[in-house]
């Protein structure tokens, strides 16, 4: 990735990432300590790419979304970092200037939808407020322009839903009209956090769909945001793993799941049932996620970590691993792979 | 199907919740939450019930328990009929029939110890002797990978995981022959979800307990149980031994069921099934088969008709028009719909 570098030393607009994040640090700076929610998290999201960020609940995923937006709430604070997003430092720009770019370049669909919407107001008056913000000054939105998002997003009878309260909607619906709300200024990358986990299968089988047809139609990238592998492996091009607050892993999708590297990622992935697969039992990772205020010292990973272990490694209780790339395209911050360093 | 094999006999069941509105509270509707059930439960087995939200699969759990009250229907449990029970004839049974809740952190009373929590069962059946409940706390607590020191501390001080083992020590504490698990790994974390998992294989196992496994999970569901049946609103479409099922779905509603679930492993080649729009509401379920307006094979009769839950061979139950026992031609569909 770095070395498409032009004549100047920097790359060429068009093959600059969509979304480049580096070492982003964000802390909440409680009475009981630091807690390092985003401890050095790099990232980069392509044009039209799916980027996959997969890990369990207090990794640091969607911390890392909201600070990528700048929706940071106190004590949290970006501390460090760089969010480059088409070529402009995110974390440069001013409160007022961040939100023009929400909504317009950027959109975001959170878990719970029907929270995201106002319980208050029709659908329609929301659609048409999402309208009159982001387009042209001077023209009023008519309705059938808000019928026409709903219909795009697959939502059934949209004359008749777009009358309806939120609460009169169903969970896949209300997501929908989360998705309609996003698209209706054309983004360059839809930031989607566990989009589906409050849906059942058969509904976020239809929202994965939408949302990998609305990629490919109109080359909208996307940071699918996720603690389920089996939305990852589906969905995503490129994996990006993250444990207690950092990346540990990145990869194309298929070689992540044909060739995990990390052990938390061998664990995580033999941990899971999957259909048609059957194991007598399930492997287990043991141990827990470490507090964030008291992060253990070296590798995040390594008082739960069989590997270490096993092939007797001492300096991963001393000192934190970098990212290597172990293999072409496929980078671990772990000490196993030290001497694969390319 | 002989009696002795199964440990409870589910028949007919049906509950049924008004819906109230205005001022004077009258009736507006019914929500058959659960609409005509009949299922065995074998002995010594677990049998995943899987469907997802609004099916009725929690509320069959809970009715089987008489937790909440049936409309109609029994439900024989070791022979015995549970609806028509006194109180006081039932007690003696509930503490062989137990249940482990979804989510492990508002199913703890958070001012409550742990020892209390587990022990409180014991109380309830009258064991009277403090020592006798310390000893079974304790035991239950190790079942679950717990340490005596852990019943001092209260909920908050555990993580999830631990907090669902509390939750299962706290349905073994009575020995009881029944447990039905509703939805015990779906708040967990999926590394978390495996320790779980493999701790109710091993104690179904040791114990020789018959667990009724709620789940949406099919994945999970196939790696656990031995049979599974299959809810969609309110009824039952499917039942059959869970390498029956899985190797061999039949109802089309299985088969798009199975389709939907993410599978980790972008290798694996699956022929998509996407089913359109949303589950219907159960106050106003559709005419015939309740799945029609979504089947992608209806059929003019399944609007009109409701599918029995038939036996196609190999204890192999679906309750669909189009599919027949085997050898048997498709012409009899109206007979066995009838």
């Amino acid at each position: 990735m770095a070395d498409r570098t032009g004549d100047n030393g920097k790359p060429p607009a068009e093959e600059l990432p969509l979304l480049q994040v580096k070492d982003l640090k964000t802390y909440f700076f409680t009475r009981r300590g630091i807690v390092k929610a985003v401890d050095g998290v790099s990232l980069t999201v392509r044009r039209g790419e799916i980027r996959g960020v997969v890990g369990e609940s207090g990794c640091g995923k969607s911390m890392t979304a909201m600070s990528i937006l700048q929706l940071v709430d106190k004590p949290g604070r970006i501390v460090s970092g760089e969010v480059w997003f088409k070529g402009e430092n995110l974390l440069a720009r001013s409160r007022r200037e961040m939100t023009a770019i929400r909504g317009k370049q950027i959109a975001v669909i959170f878990q719970e939808p029907k929270s995201s919407l106002n319980p208050v107001l029709k659908v329609s008056t929301q659609l048409l407020e999402v309208l009159k913000v982001h387009q042209d000054v001077g023209r009023l939105p008519r309705t059938e322009e808000a019928v026409k998002m709903l219909k795009e997003v697959g939502i059934p009878d949209p004359e008749r839903r777009i009358h309806n309260y939120p609460h009169e909607l169903s969970g896949g619906m209300a997501q929908r009209v989360m998705i309609a709300m996003g698209m209706a200024c054309a983004p360059d990358l839809l930031i989607a956090d566990e989009p589906t986990t409050a849906l059942d299968v058969t509904i976020q089988a239809q929202v994965l769909d939408l949302i990998r047809t609305l990629r490919n139609e109109r080359g909208m990238a996307v940071m699918l945001i996720t603690h389920a592998m089996g939305v990852v492996a589906e969905m995503a091009d490129v994996v990006t793993v993250m444990y207690a607050g950092t990346a540990v892993e990145e990869a194309p999708t298929l070689n992540l799941f044909d060739e995990p590297l990390h052990p938390y990622t061998r664990g995580l992935i033999a941990s899971i049932p999957v259909m048609g697969q059957r194991k007598e039992r399930l492997e287990v990772i043991p141990g827990r996620v470490p507090n964030l205020i008291d992060m253990p010292p070296g590798c995040r990973f390594a008082p739960r970590c069989r590997a270490r272990v096993e092939h007797g490694l001492e300096k991963c209780t001393v000192e934190e691993p970098p990212m290597i790339e172990a293999r072409p395209g496929h980078l671990v911050r772990c000490w196993l792979y030290e001497g694969d360093q390319r | 199907m002989s009696t002795t094999d199964n440990l409870v006999e589910i028949r007919g069941l049906k509950v049924h919740f008004p819906v109230r509105a205005g001022i004077l509270k009258r009736t507006v509707g019914v929500v058959k939450a659960v609409d005509g059930v009949d299922l065995d439960i074998r002995r010594g087995e677990i049998l995943g019930l899987v469907g997802e939200s609004g099916c009725g699969k929690t509320t069959v759990g809970r009715a089987i328990l008489r937790l909440i009250p049936a409309t109609a229907g029994t439900v024989r449990f070791d022979g015995k009929d549970l609806f028509s029970l006194k109180p006081s004839e039932l007690k003696p049974l509930r503490r062989e029939m137990q249940l482990v809740f979804q989510d492990p952190y508002s199913s703890l009373d958070p001012r409550s110890k742990v020892g209390d929590i587990v022990g409180e069962g014991l109380r309830v059946h009258g064991v009277t002797d403090r020592q006798e409940r310390h000893e079974r706390v304790r035991k239950a607590l190790e079942m679950v990978g717990l340490q005596e020191e852990h019943m001092r501390r209260f909920p908050h001080e555990f993580s999830g995981g631990q907090r669902q083992r509390i939750g299962i020590a706290r349905a073994l504490v009575l020995n009881p022959k029944f447990i039905v698990c509703d939805e015990p790994v779906s708040a967990l974390d999926v590394s978390i979800q495996s320790q779980v998992l493999n701790l109710l294989k091993d104690l179904q196992q040791e114990l020789d307990l018959t667990l009724l496994f709620i789940a949406h999970d099919m994945s999970v569901v196939e790696h656990l149980c031995d049979r599974v049946a299959v809810m969609y609103l309110g009824k039952i479409v499917e039942v059959a031994e869970r390498d029956e099922l899985f190797r061999n779905p039949q109802h089309p509603y299985t088969r798009a069921l199975m389709s939907a679930i993410p599978v980790a492993d972008p290798r694996a080649k699956r022929e998509r099934i996407i089913l359109q729009g949303d589950p219907p509401s159960p106050l106003r379920p559709p005419s015939g088969c309740r799945f029609h307006t979504r089947c992608p094979e209806a059929t003019e009769l399944c609007a009109q008709r409701e599918p029995a839950l038939i036996d196609l061979g190999r204890a192999h139950l679906c309750a669909c028009h189009l599919r027949q026992p085997e050898g048997q031609v498709a012409e009899s569909v109206a007979r066995v719909g009838g």
